[in-house]
């Protein structure tokens, strides 16, 4: 009985947090289409949540980069198809590591933040001043975090692809002696612009996950300073799972199994 | 206007439309979890008075505050506003209405991310058509009128505690609202700020023939300002009129609490 019990709440809990998603994101869309958008505070979220996640974004591509290579170029040249690397390091980066790298980093980096701010202003009373003052914390802070997202995954994403080519390529250089042109001229065989625009449209949806989950887990903050430990790791642990399981559902839509 | 007894006119589900009263909290009763914090509560706000509402730490004073603008919704009864029922008032109406009705909160809660001066023009930016020269004469000069001149561009963190209050309180009046909510607006705060305080509580009551609900546990200044006093014990409203008929009651409640005495029926 008691499992039954514990089920039956879990999934009430699971559709009221659904549900409760859900309008925020209904909230927030409906302030952005009526064009209700603070820009200032925009473009100030453009540089805390994106410039500011240059430095780590590019470090983890890089090194990913240089270990997929690593382990890529000296196999390949064992089966005598080094000029095949450049591809293969391009592909995996611009399709699936580039996105899903920069989402990863982002949302532990600035998920953590959204919802440790957000969550810190709700036991501080700071939403409920902003209620009173007749501001929707949605337009007034949400928007903001959610266009800013929007905007600079996709941008992050574009420079982890070419980090990540570039450490790739330096290696299969030094490693297996694959010269930078072969390298290149594999890269641009293996993927067209397509492959690109198509990882920004996961950065996209990645980046709308970890703002609204971030706003989320902060807006519904409850019980003091712990209940802010507890929202931020939510947002970090809910966004990844989202991230990855997106991730697959949106390689199957817009690849769609293919190998092309 | 001491010969007023809304209490007992008014008749249960009437609506608020009495025209001496701006809002009615009907029969609400509200919980959090399984702790149930008012019970069939009732309070009549008379227009143009200031209400002070007393009662126990604890006792549900701020949730009753937080009932009046809609931040909170009861599990049972009504909360009648200007003659709306905002218990039934969607969110997106809500926002609106609230910008009318100013909230003084317990501990400030300024946006730590501005400045207090633009704390306090920030309802002007989003409610008013006012150019930015004249938002920031009025919010400065609002600032001026609780005693915080120079503190314009200071953020909240290098403020004391009492000028943090009076900034949420500047912010709370600066758009002239027709109620004031003021969440123990004293509290904590030495006895000239708090004598200044209470003046311009009566001030702004005076000017814009405003209404304030007051929350406070400082008798001093609840007999300076109050018309009337509402002791708030066990979920309900047990005592209400004004403040000369509280200050006299036999009510041994209200007298414990008045006198701050040990002996009585609260249990210590
Ligand atoms: N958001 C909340 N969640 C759970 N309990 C709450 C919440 N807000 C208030 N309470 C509880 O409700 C009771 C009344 O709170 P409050 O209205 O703040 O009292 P007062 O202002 O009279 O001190 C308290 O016991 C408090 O612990
Ligand atoms: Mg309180």
């Amino acid at each position: 009985m008691k499992l039954f019990e514990d089920f039956g709440k879990g999934t009430i809990e699971f559709f009221e947090y659904a549900g409760g998603l859900t309008e925020l994101g209904e909230e927030t869309l409906s302030f952005v289409a009526k064009l209700r958008i603070r820009l200032t505070e925009t473009v100030l979220q453009c540089y805390l949540l994106g410039v500011q996640s240059l430095v780590i974004v590019l470090l983890t591509s890089l090194f990913t980069g240089m270990v997929f290579s690593l382990e890529s170029a000296a196999q390949a040249v064992k089966y005598g198809v080094g000029t095949l690397v450049g591809g293969a390091v391009a592909y995996t980066s611009v399709r699936e590591l580039g996105p899903m790298l920069s989402a990863v980093v982002v949302a532990g980096r600035v998920g953590a933040a959204i919802a440790a701010e957000l969550g810190s202003m709700v036991i501080t009373e700071q939403i409920e001043a902003l209620q009173s003052l007749g501001l929707a914390p949605a337009r007034f802070l949400v928007v903001p975090r959610l266009l800013a997202l929007i905007i600079m995954l996709p941008l992050l994403a574009i420079f982890a692809d070419v980090v990540s080519i570039l450490g790739g390529m330096w290696i299969a250089q030094t490693y297996a002696h694959i010269s930078y042109e072969t390298f290149m001229s594999s890269v641009r065989q293996t993927i067209g612009f397509d492959d690109v625009t198509r990882g920004l449209v996961k950065s996209v949806v990645f980046g709308i996950i970890i703002a609204l989950i971030g706003s989320y887990q902060g807006l519904r903050t409850r019980g003091g300073a712990a209940g802010v430990g507890a929202a931020t790791t939510g947002a970090v642990v809910i966004s990844i799972i989202l991230i990855f399981i997106s991730n697959f559902v949106l390689s199957y839509i817009l690849y769609g199994g293919s190998t092309g | 206007m001491t010969d007023l007894r809304p209490l007992e006119d008014a008749q249960d589900g009437d609506t608020g439309q009495d025209d001496r009263l701006i809002a009615r909290v009907d029969n609400v009763t509200m919980r959090y979890g399984d702790k149930i914090v008012l019970e069939d509560c009732s309070l009549d706000v008379v227009k143009g008075a200031i209400t002070c509402v007393i009662g126990l730490s604890g006792a549900g004073k701020s949730t009753i505050l937080r009932l009046l603008n809609g931040l909170r919704r009861p599990e049972r009864g009504h909360v009648y506003v200007k003659g709306f029922d905002i218990c039934h008032m969607p969110e997106r109406e809500l926002i609106d209405f609230r910008s009318a009705i100013g909230f003084a909160f317990q501990f400030a809660a300024l946006l730590d991310s501005m400045t207090v001066g633009e704390n306090v023009a920030l309802p002007l930016h989003e409610h008013t058509r006012m150019s930015a020269e004249e938002i920031g004469e009025t919010a400065e000069a609002t600032l001026d009128s609780v005693g915080l001149e120079n503190t314009y561009n200071m953020f909240p963190s290098e403020l004391s505690g009492g000028m943090l209050k009076r900034a949420g309180f500047a912010r709370a009046v600066v758009t002239n609202p027709d109620i004031v909510l003021y969440d123990e607006p004293t509290t904590g705060l030495d006895p000239i700020i708090t004598n200044l305080l209470t003046d311009t509580i009566k001030h702004l009551r005076t000017k814009l023939n405003g209404t304030a609900v007051v929350i406070s546990h400082d008798l001093h200044s609840i007999y300076m300002m109050a018309d009337y006093i509402a002791m708030l014990y066990e979920g309900a409203i047990i005592a209400y009129g004004p403040t000369d008929e509280i200050r006299r009651s036999t009510n041994p409640i209200v007298q414990q609490f008045l006198q701050g005495s040990e002996v009585g029926p609260i249990p210590v």
